[in-house]
This record gives structure tokens, sequence and C-alpha cells, in this order.
């Protein structure tokens, strides 16, 4: 292509990129559906501004997946990845296992296929998404939940279940194939093979272990940004073809080479390096699938299409939501995981490539699941909120009636709601001190952590009245707010004020707004909850610029003093945007001046009233030097 | 007209002090007398210096009430000396405000009060070993009141104690009443 379409196209991408996400962003929808829709309106089959060789651009954006996946890698050391073996075998593997089945079982029954297509359907349908479902989830913040955690692993467990499906598509043939269309891309896993995989998989690890560091070491001392950038992008592409001249996911490779290099000094520099183009390369695979979309096949085969759909939505959302039943989790989680993982994804295209190559599939079939597994992919971000802000707080009351922990800590004074690093600390001082803490967390995770250091944590809901009744808020003195939700602390407060006036409430605040908004609420003290630190932060700095300790100290205390005094006058103006604005700023003004005379008073050298003669002496010089002004 | 009594109490275990938990309880509740317990108001030492001027101006007879440590008291009150009486408003420029107002210590001491004589192991008479707040009194134009003393905070008796209490109570009763010690003008 001549430079001027690439200018061209590029120009295309980047303008329906900006508008669609920059749209989807104000309707609050996320950057994904943004770059889908964006996609579906530039595609050959709507506005047409780009033509169809829009796969050729997919093929190139997929390297954005690959990206994603190196960088997950980065953030996941060897150990953490250890501990999530559980939910990727199983969790994993029991996903892929039933959903194929299932899907394979309703192809054969009530669609009428051949059970060899059937099954090639099954595995295809059974994988999700892994770049739709992880940006769409990092997007939220919801990818450190439980329910994010249990995501990425069984999209984990896709990565590299993938190879083994390619290799058995061969044995599924039912079409006649013409023996030069077929030619040898899928190699049967043979001993040969299966040495060349184990082999580059050892190699990345080494290479990763011993090259890597030197090299960029080396790298590195030249100065050049752009090299480094250049170096890095350099080892993800070279795993990739690595990757693909074996025959194993480079997806897989790369996050592989991730994890080995999570423990490097390099990371964080790999992190920032890398982090654009992968975001612009994934958008521009998102744009691609809604530009893939053939709008055309759908408009003439709309019913079916649209219940193979609906089909296939209830068979993943059945097995997700049974499976992670079965793994104990907690059902808001469980809500956010099933949608999430809900629609078919990428890794059907690529199936149904090898499909169609050794005559599993015919090409009618094959278009019309791609369009299915398309659609699905477009509707997981609206599944997704649709889960998280119509089904969750339906269900919320329900759970509340569900089976907590029975609270059997007998009568004590002090009860700590959330027992997260916050609450720990509280609940440690006070057990220290000889006085017994009932603990409540609704973090099942965080529970089975605890209870490995010997600390007993009770599941329940503190914004229940009952759980609060169970663990003793009739009887005991404190109660303590640690957890982290805002919204939670002041329902816990309030609640508390309503049915149990004898309870002293101390609290947990994220910032100002929320402080004044919880002592509104009735609470007895409130704590900003990162002040402290940062004051005792603030203090070491001032230490470090070569304070005395002792004043160092007393500056952050001086500080802290007025900022708390400044917080109480200005609760009763909360509210008054403009006036809050306008005042806190005054008081912000006054302590910086109040800050610097303190620190100005001790520069002076001191008089004290003990000097030799001092009252008369400098008393007198003092009225005289009036004098003479 | 009363004279206006603050009680400046100094103990960092008070929780553990007998003697000191029946004084206090004895004048806490007292009319015209105001309580002010350092340990608890400033645990970190971190001294409110203008809330602690304030107190000084609105009252007229000044306790320093704490154990005998070190024949000086515990080291918040020394702290408290130490921000509080500052130039211009102690002394200086600006300052004496306190002047004219009434100083006394109210302190309990662990030893019999015949160890505090010249023949005694602590050498020193309690009076002599309280010099230092009596000179800082006298550099803030205020009149120093000879200390109330309890001895034996250890050894006393139940009865003994609420004695001593009792006692304690009616010396500030009658600071409190004694319209000899009225700030003359004053600020």
């Amino acid at each position: 292509m001549e430079m001027q379409g690439v200018l061209y196209q590029t120009f295309i991408f980047l303008l329906a990129a900006v508008i669609g996400v920059t749209l989807a962003k104000r309707m609050g929808l996320g950057s994904v559906l943004g770059y889908l829709g964006a996609g579906i309106i530039i595609g050959p089959f709507a506005l047409g501004l780009v033509g169809n060789d829009v796969s050729d651009v997919m093929h190139f954006a997929e390297f954005g997946v690959v990206m994603m996946l190196f960088l997950i890698g980065l953030e996941l050391e060897p150990k953490k990845l250890w501990k999530l073996r559980v939910p990727i075998l199983g969790l994993g593997g029991l996903q892929v296992l039933l959903t194929t089945l299932l899907i394979t079982a309703i192809a054969v029954s009530v669609l009428d296929l051949h059970w060899k297509m059937s099954l090639a359907i099954g595995m295809m349908l059974a994988l999700s998404s892994t770049a739709i479902v992880l940006q769409t989830l990092s997007e939220k913040g919801l990818l450190r939940t439980h329910a994010g955690k249990s995501s990425f692993a069984v999209l984990l467990f896709q990565d590299v279940i993938v190879i083994p499906m390619i290799a058995v598509m061969p044995l599924l043939s039912t079409l006649q194939v013409d023996a030069t269309t077929s030619v040898g891309h899928v190699k049967e896993l043979g001993l040969q093979q299966t040495f060349l995989i184990l082999g580059s998989v050892l190699g990345i690890i080494l290479v990763g272990r011993y090259l890597v560091s030197p090299i960029f070491n080396w790298i590195a001392r030249t100065g050049l940004r752009e090299i480094f950038i250049a170096t890095s992008l350099l080892l993800v592409i070279t795993i990739t073809l690595v990757m693909q001249k074996v025959g194993l996911s480079p997806a897989l490779g790369a996050f592989l080479a991730g994890v080995v290099l999570a423990e490097s000094q390099y990371r964080h520099e790999l992190e920032v390096g890398l982090d654009t183009f992968k975001s612009l390369l994934l958008g521009l695979f998102f744009i691609t699938v809604g530009a893939s979309i053939n709008l055309e096949l759908l408009a003439d085969s709309v019913w079916l299409i649209v219940g193979l759909l609906i089909l296939l939505l209830i068979v993943k959302i059945a097995v997700l939501g049974v499976l992670a039943r079965q793994f104990k989790m907690p059902l808001l989680e469980n809500l956010i995981f099933t949608f999430s993982l809900a629609q078919g994804g990428e890794f059907a295209f690529v199936l149904s490539t090898y499909a169609a190559q050794n005559g599993v599939l015919d090409q009618n079939t094959i278009s019309i699941l791609t369009v299915v597994v398309t659609l699905s992919m477009l509707l997981t971000p609206l599944l997704i909120i649709f889960a998280e802000r119509v089904l969750q707080p339906m269900l919320k009351k329900d759970i509340e009636r569900r089976d907590f922990d029975e609270i059997d800590d007998g009568e004590t004074p002090v009860i700590v709601a959330g027992y997260g690093r916050f609450g720990q600390v509280v609940s440690r001082l006070l057990r220290s001190q000889g006085f017994n803490t009932t603990l409540l967390e609704y973090d099942v995770m965080q529970i089975e952590l605890v209870k490995k250091f010997g600390t007993k944590a009770f599941y329940g809901d503190v914004t229940n009245v009952d759980i609060l009744k169970a663990a003793g808020a009739e009887t005991a003195k404190l109660m303590i707010i640690a957890v982290d939700s805002q919204d939670k602390c002041l329902k816990v407060t309030k609640l508390c004020k309503e049915h149990f006036p004898q309870l002293k409430v101390l609290a947990r605040a994220k910032g100002r707004r929320e402080a004044h908004e919880i002592k509104k609420a009735g609470a007895d003290y409130v704590i900003r909850e990162t002040l402290g630190s940062a004051l005792l932060l603030g203090q070491e700095a001032l230490s470090a610029l070569g304070y005395r300790h002792y004043q160092a100290h007393r500056a952050a205390k001086t500080f802290l003093h007025y900022d708390n005094k400044h917080l109480e006058e200005l609760s009763d103006i909360w509210g008054d945007d403009k006036q809050y604005i306008l005042e806190a700023a005054e008081k912000a003004e006054l302590l910086e001046t109040v800050l610097r005379a303190d620190q100005e008073a001790n520069q002076v050298e001191q008089r004290q009233p003990w000097m030799a003669d001092w009252t008369s002496e400098e008393g007198a010089e003092e009225s005289q030097s009036k004098k003479e002004e | 007209m009363q004279n206006r009594v603050l009680v400046i109490f100094a103990h960092p275990a008070y929780e553990q002090s007998i003697a000191n938990r029946a004084m206090v309880s004895a004048i806490r509740d007292l009319e015209g007398v105001t309580f002010n317990d350092l340990y608890e108001k400033y645990p970190d030492f971190f001294i409110d210096v203008e809330e602690e001027q304030r107190l000084l101006k609105e009252h007229q007879i000044i306790i320093f009430q704490h154990p005998f440590y070190w024949y000086s008291s515990p080291s918040l009150l020394k702290e408290w000396q130490d921000v509080v009486l500052d130039y211009s408003f102690a002394y200086g420029e600006g300052g004496y405000q306190l002047s004219g107002k009434c100083l006394m210590n109210a302190v309990t001491i662990g030893g019999s009060e015949s160890s505090y004589g010249s023949t005694g192991f602590n050498h020193y008479p309690v009076d002599e070993l309280l010099k230092p707040f009596e000179q800082t009194a006298i550099f803030c134009g205020m009149r120093y009141i000879k200390p109330f003393v309890l001895y034996d905070a250890l050894a006393l008796s139940d009865s003994e104690l609420a004695d001593e209490a009792h006692r304690y109570a009616q010396l500030l009763r009658s600071l409190r009443d004694d319209d000899s010690l009225m700030q003359e003008g004053g600020y």
C-alpha cells in the first residue's frame, strides 16, 4: 500500500476511535463499546470507510492481545501465578469441558448436526474473549476482585487449551477437502512437536531469566529511551514469531515471558514503554472486530442469529454460574464473573479458519457463527454493566437473607467491621491490650487468608442489622467501621445510630468529603485514612531535608492540629460548594502562615527569662528603639 | 465574688495512683474549679498553647497538681511551662499577663516527711526543692502560695486518704473564697 493509503486508513481508524471512545465514555459505557461501535460504523457494511482488507488489519491488531498478555504477565510473579493454580485448572478446565460438551450436545440434538461438526462448534464457542474481558474489567477496576482474578484464571486456561483444540481439528473432518487447501498447516502433535514446544517454553524461561537483564542493562546504558522501547517491542515480537513457528499461542508465550520478567528490575520500564502500544493496538483490534460484523448476513437471517446468540449466552452463563457457585464464589462476585465470560472470543475466529481448512465446517456455518460470536463480544460490556447496575442491586436484598456465619464470640466490647489492612491494625492493637474483638468481613478470600494466621473473622454483610445484632451490637461498647467502601461506612453508621444508640461509632473515611458525611450521619469519631501516614511521610521528608527530627515532628503535629480544627469549623457550611471552597482556601493559607510563624519562632535565638539581666537590658533597648521610630 | 481556680493536673499513670484519684475526685466538681488534665489532653506532648493561655487568663488561682518525680514534676508539666509561659505572654514585651495571679503546687510524695529533711536521705525539704516553681511564679509577677504536700502516698489507709483529700478540697475552697487574693485591677 502506498504512503497516502496508509495515512488515510490511519486517519479513519484514529478519528473513529477518538469520537467513538469519547462518546462511549460520556455515556458511561467504557472504551471497548466505543471502539466496537466505531468499527461497525466505519466498516464495509455501514459507511464503508474501510474496505474488505479489515481482516488483515485485524491480524496485525491481534498483536495488541499478545502485548496485553505480556504486560499482565509482568504484574504476576511466579509466586502469585502458583497461587492461581486451582482456579486456572479447576475453574478454567471445567468451564471449557462442560461448555464444549453442552454446546456439542445441543448442536447434535437440536440442530441435528454431525457430532464432529458439533464438537468443533462446541470448542469454538467455549472460549471467551481475553481482550474484551480483561480490558473491560480493568477499566472498571474489577481485575483485582475475586471475580476479576477468577475470570483471568479461566481466560489463561483457554489460552493454553486452544493449542490442542487446533491440533484435533483435522481429526474432525467430515467434508471432502481439496488436498491443496488443507495443506500441512496443522501438524500432528507428534513427539518432535512436543519437544519443540517444551524447548521453546524452556528457552523463554532461560532467556528471560539470564539473558534479558544483561541485554537491557547494555541498552539502558546508551541512555536512548526510544532504543529501549524498540528493544522491548523487539522482545515481544520475537516471542510471537517463535511461538507461531512452533505452533503455540503467541499470547501464551508472551504471558510466560512476562511472568519470567516480573521480578526483573526493568519491569516498570517495560510496562511504561509498551503500555501505549498495547492500548492503541487493542483499540484497533476492537475496531476491526466491530467492522467485521457482517450486517448483510445478520439482516438475512436475523432470527436464526439472534436465537443462536441467546442460546449461546444462556449456555455459557449457566455453566459459569454453576461452576462459580461450586467454587464458593459469593453471589455478587459470581454475577460479574459469569456475565464477563459469557461471550465467544477471538479464538473462535482462529479455530474457524482451521475448521474451514480441514473441512470440518462449511463456509456458511462459519459465517453465521462468526456473526454470533462477534455480536456476543459486542454485548459483553453491556452485559457487565447489566450485571453490575441491575442484577447486583436486585439480588443484594436476597443475599442478606443468605446464611451468614453463626457468630459465637460471646460478649465482646468491640466490633470491627471490615478486616482488611486497616481493620487488622486496629484490632491487633486492641487485642494486644486484652480487649476481645468480633471481626466481620465480606470477602471470603480474606477470611480464608487470616484464618491461616489463626484469626477468626466472620463472614457477614455489615449493612445488615441482623448481622450486627448477631455480632453483639446490642451489648458492645464500640463499633469500629474499617470498611473500604464509603457507602457501606455511611450506611453502617446510620444503622448503628438508629438501632444501637449506646454504641460508639469510630469510622474510617477516605477524605474530607467522606469525613463530613460520616460525621453528619452521627459517627462519634472519624479519621481520614491517609492523613496520618501522609503526615508521617511528610515529617520524614522534612527530616531528609535537614530538619532536626523534633522540629519535623512539631511541624507535622501543628499541621494536623489546624487541619482538624478547620475541618470542624468548615463542617457547618458543607454542601455550599462555593462558600466551602472559598473558606477552605482561606484556612489553608492561614495554616501555612501559622506553620511558618512556628518555624521562625524556633529559628530566632530564644530569649529565655533566666538569661542574666534580660528584663532590664533588652526591655530597655526595645522601648528605646520604639521611641526612635 | 469568688476566685476561679484552675487545677493543672499532670500524672502519666493516673489510673494507678490511689492518692491522686482521691484528691481529684474531691475537687473535680467543686464550684469555681476547672480541672485541666494534661496527660489526657496531650498524650503526644503537643500542647495547644492558645488554649492553655486562654485558660490561664480566665482563672485567678493556678494549681499545679502532680506527683513528685525526681524532685520535680512529671515531664509534660515542664513542657507545658516551656511552651505556655512564653515571651509576650508570661513575660517580655506585651507579657506579664499572669501578674497578680497566684500559683501553688499540690504534690503527692511516696516518701515520708522525715526523709525530706537535712538529716533524711532526700536531704532537702520539699519547699526548697520546689524553688524553681516559686521563682517562675515570681518572675511572672505571680504570688507563690505555700505548697500542699501529701507524704507517704503509697502507704496511707483509705480513711487517712479520705482525710487528706478532704484537707485538699478545703484548701481549694478557702483559696477560692479568699477575697484578699483577688486580682487588683488586672489586665
